[in-house]
């Protein structure tokens, strides 16, 4: 790896304008990241028309911090209300809300800081060296590939999400359909317009963002009818003990190679990397009876892991130009918009860029540790404030936020319309996640797919004949077909097995 | 015991989580609605059959083209006949699905906080954002949040003054407003 264009991009980014801006994006990432129900994709969608009107980089920066300033935002719910941002931060709830009812919540937020900062750049120091490798490597891959690659994202990401599959999937295919609308860009035929101008040019992907995850999060917790939550008198002591920070050097340490390595995996990484750093936290203590009723390590493991496996999701994204979880398809949204192409051709073409990009993150993540231990008293007041009062707050930020992304008012009914498809996809058991990726990855699928089949003279087997499209697919097929034959071998198994469940 | 919890619980068998891990994992699932029942779990599937089915005529028309010169309606087409037979395994599966959610009176406040979101599209052209956000606040904060009448006037007051402040003086955003 040269590392003069690494260092370039590190003078630009270190300028005090970008600092500022890196500044408030984490401020007002973790502000908008602890409102109750909001996770990372939501805060970064609800606050994507803020950074619309910056430089490229400046954007980019601001990005980063509203990036982790939300991951942190969700890590402060979990700790003090139960509340998990996403469900990376499920584990993260049994020891760090043991530990505030033990009045010891700022421990639990101080080493979640210190392991989201530690394992998010170990994160970053892998990703800079193994990046432009993979993205080597990619630059070969031609529209038969990327077909291959994009699918199995699609796939992937609807396997693991919540709810069952075969929803996942419908959601997903929802988002392909949805890519369509819109001028045909090989034909300029029409396609679901429905005569309507404002759909001519096919439908933005911020109001889908926007309306999906904030707008339908919001209304879906609407519902949920006074839940008893209290957040902590004060939060004292942010800065953990020695002896807590001996305690989980191990637990840090462990969960930032688990996270790393777990995270470029596409779909649930980062939820599979906080789950696996805490259940081997727990395996390897001499007191794992101490777990679940607040142990430092069963905070400082998952968090860390799942800071670093947010990270290192950046890989597939940055390098393949495929996000790997709905947050990543939001970003890729907004960097798309900045003019920012994720790829294999963005580090070899366009290399100020690309380190321009990962050094805000090593920023992103320097202000995240910088700033929260000081202000995490400030944003628990917010917690306070009771939610009736929070929703319509955010509400009304999203919707003149939308507006202003190309200032139409079309814009705001179509993050209405969204809002409304998000709360009935979550109330019915769709996963909006797979639906926003397989929307962003939409045009590149049919594109690909489209000059595929051109190259093949129409011969579908040619995708089978070269090996990395060919390897892809089989394994497109294998997780396809995985749950079906799992399914018909329990049929097979007897009638007697298991009634349904009431 | 729901089939999403299965889902989740699946998750923490993987990790190695104990049962009582998984426990506290579903803690706050169980205060959400009971799940819905078989006829919304048909009506769910027929409509994705029908979106599955309405998708594959619109390709048709479009055109699907051949193989090896293919048309606008190539992709949709073979997104849509994918769509129409996961509506019809979810129709089948009806009875055994339990990862959706009956509909309880409180999606009365979901049905109120759409309707004022339709009312401020409506009128953010003719009259601005003031009024129409002001109004939104409002009912959130009294009729779907019971706040107090006075907590619930003030704030709406202050929140769209902060927005405008924040919005037309300080972003300068042209955002239709009437003051």
């Amino acid at each position: 790896v040269e590392l003069s264009p690494v260092l370039d991009g590190f003078a630009v980014v270190l300028e005090p304008t970008n600092l500022l801006y890196c500044f408030v994006g984490v401020a007002i990432g973790m502000l908008i990241g602890v409102l109750p129900g909001l996770g990372p994709a939501a805060t970064i969608a609800i606050l994507l028309p803020l950074t619309f009107s910056l430089e490229p980089v400046t954007a980019i920066i601001m990005l980063a911090g509203i990036f982790y300033g939300a991951q942190y935002g969700g890590t402060i719910t979990s700790v003090l209300l139960r509340l998990p941002g996403e469900a990376s931060s499920v584990v993260t709830v049994f020891d760090g809300n043991a530990l505030a009812r033990q009045g010891r919540a700022g421990t639990a937020l101080g080493i979640a800081a210190i392991g989201s900062f530690i394992g998010g750049t170990l994160s970053i120091v892998l990703l800079s060296l193994v990046a432009p490798f993979v993205a080597g490597f990619a630059l070969d891959f031609g529209p038969p590939e990327y077909t291959a690659l994009a699918l199995l994202g699609v796939l992937l990401v609807a396997t693991v999400s919540s709810g069952g599959r075969v929803k996942a999937v419908v959601a997903a295919c929802l988002g392909l359909l949805l890519a369509t609308v819109g001028r045909d860009g090989f034909t300029g035929a029409e396609r679901f317009t429905f005569e309507n101008l404002s759909l001519g040019d096919g439908i933005d992907f911020i109001p889908i963002a926007m309306g999906l995850f904030g707008l339908g999060e919001i209304l879906y917790h609407l519902e949920e009818r006074h839940r008893t939550v209290h957040a902590p008198a004060r939060v004292a002591n942010v800065w953990p003990s020695r002896a807590d920070l001996h305690r989980s050097r191990g637990a840090i340490g462990r969960g930032s190679i688990l996270g790393f390595v777990l995270g470029v995996l596409p779909g649930g990484g980062a939820t599979l990397a906080s789950l696996a750093a805490y259940a081997v936290e727990k395996r390897r203590s001499r007191t794992p009876e101490r777990f679940g009723h607040g142990a430092v390590e069963g905070v400082a493991a998952p968090e860390t892991a799942n800071n670093a496996a947010a990270t290192s999701s950046f890989i597939p994204l940055l390098t393949l130009g495929i996000p790997a979880n709905a947050t990543m398809a939001v970003i890729f949204g907004a960097l798309l918009i900045q003019g920012v192409t994720p790829g294999p051709q963005l580090v070899n073409e366009d290399p100020e860029l690309f380190w321009g990009v990962v050094n805000s993150m090593y920023v992103g993540n320097v202000l995240l540790l910088v700033m929260s231990i000081p202000l995490v008293g400030v944003f628990v007041r917010i917690l306070r404030v009771r939610p009736s009062i929070l929703a319509p707050i955010t509400v009304l930020i999203t919707l003149i936020g939308a507006y202003t992304v190309s200032n139409s008012v079309f814009d705001i009914g179509l993050v209405v319309a969204f809002g409304a498809l998000g709360y009935l996809m979550k109330k019915l058991g769709f996963d909006p996640g797979p639906l926003v990726l397989a929307f962003v990855l939409g045009s590149l699928l049919e594109s690909s797919l489209r000059r595929s089949l051109l190259l093949f003279d129409g011969d579908p087997t040619g995708f089978l004949t070269r090996p990395i499209s060919g390897a892809l697919l089989a394994l497109f097929l294998v997780v396809a077909l995985l749950p079906a034959a799992q399914y018909l071998r329990r049929r097979g198994a007897g009638h007697s097995a298991t009634a349904p469940p009431a | 015991v729901s089939s999403r919890t299965h889902d989740d619980g699946s998750t923490g068998v993987a990790a190695g989580l104990d049962s009582r891990d998984e426990g506290e994992l579903l803690g706050p699932e169980q205060e959400r609605p009971p799940p819905a029942g078989t006829v919304q779990n048909l009506i769910i599937g027929g409509a994705v059959v029908l979106l599955g089915a309405a998708a594959v005529t619109a390709a048709l028309d479009l055109g699907i083209g051949r193989p090896a010169a293919p048309g606008p309606g190539t992709w949709p087409f073979l997104v849509a006949c994918v769509l129409l037979v996961l509506g019809l395994v979810l129709t089948v599966t009806a009875r055994r699905t339990h990862d959706a959610e009956r509909f309880t009176t409180s999606a009365t406040a979901v049905l109120a906080g759409l309707v004022t979101m339709v009312v401020f599209v409506a009128m953010i052209d003719v009259v601005g954002f003031e009024i129409p956000s002001a109004l939104l606040a409002f009912v959130w904060l009294k009729l779907i949040g019971h706040e107090s009448w006075r907590l619930s006037v003030t704030t709406s007051l202050v929140v769209v003054a902060t927005l405008y402040l924040l919005f037309v003086g300080m972003l300068a955003v042209p955002v239709p407003h009437l003051f």
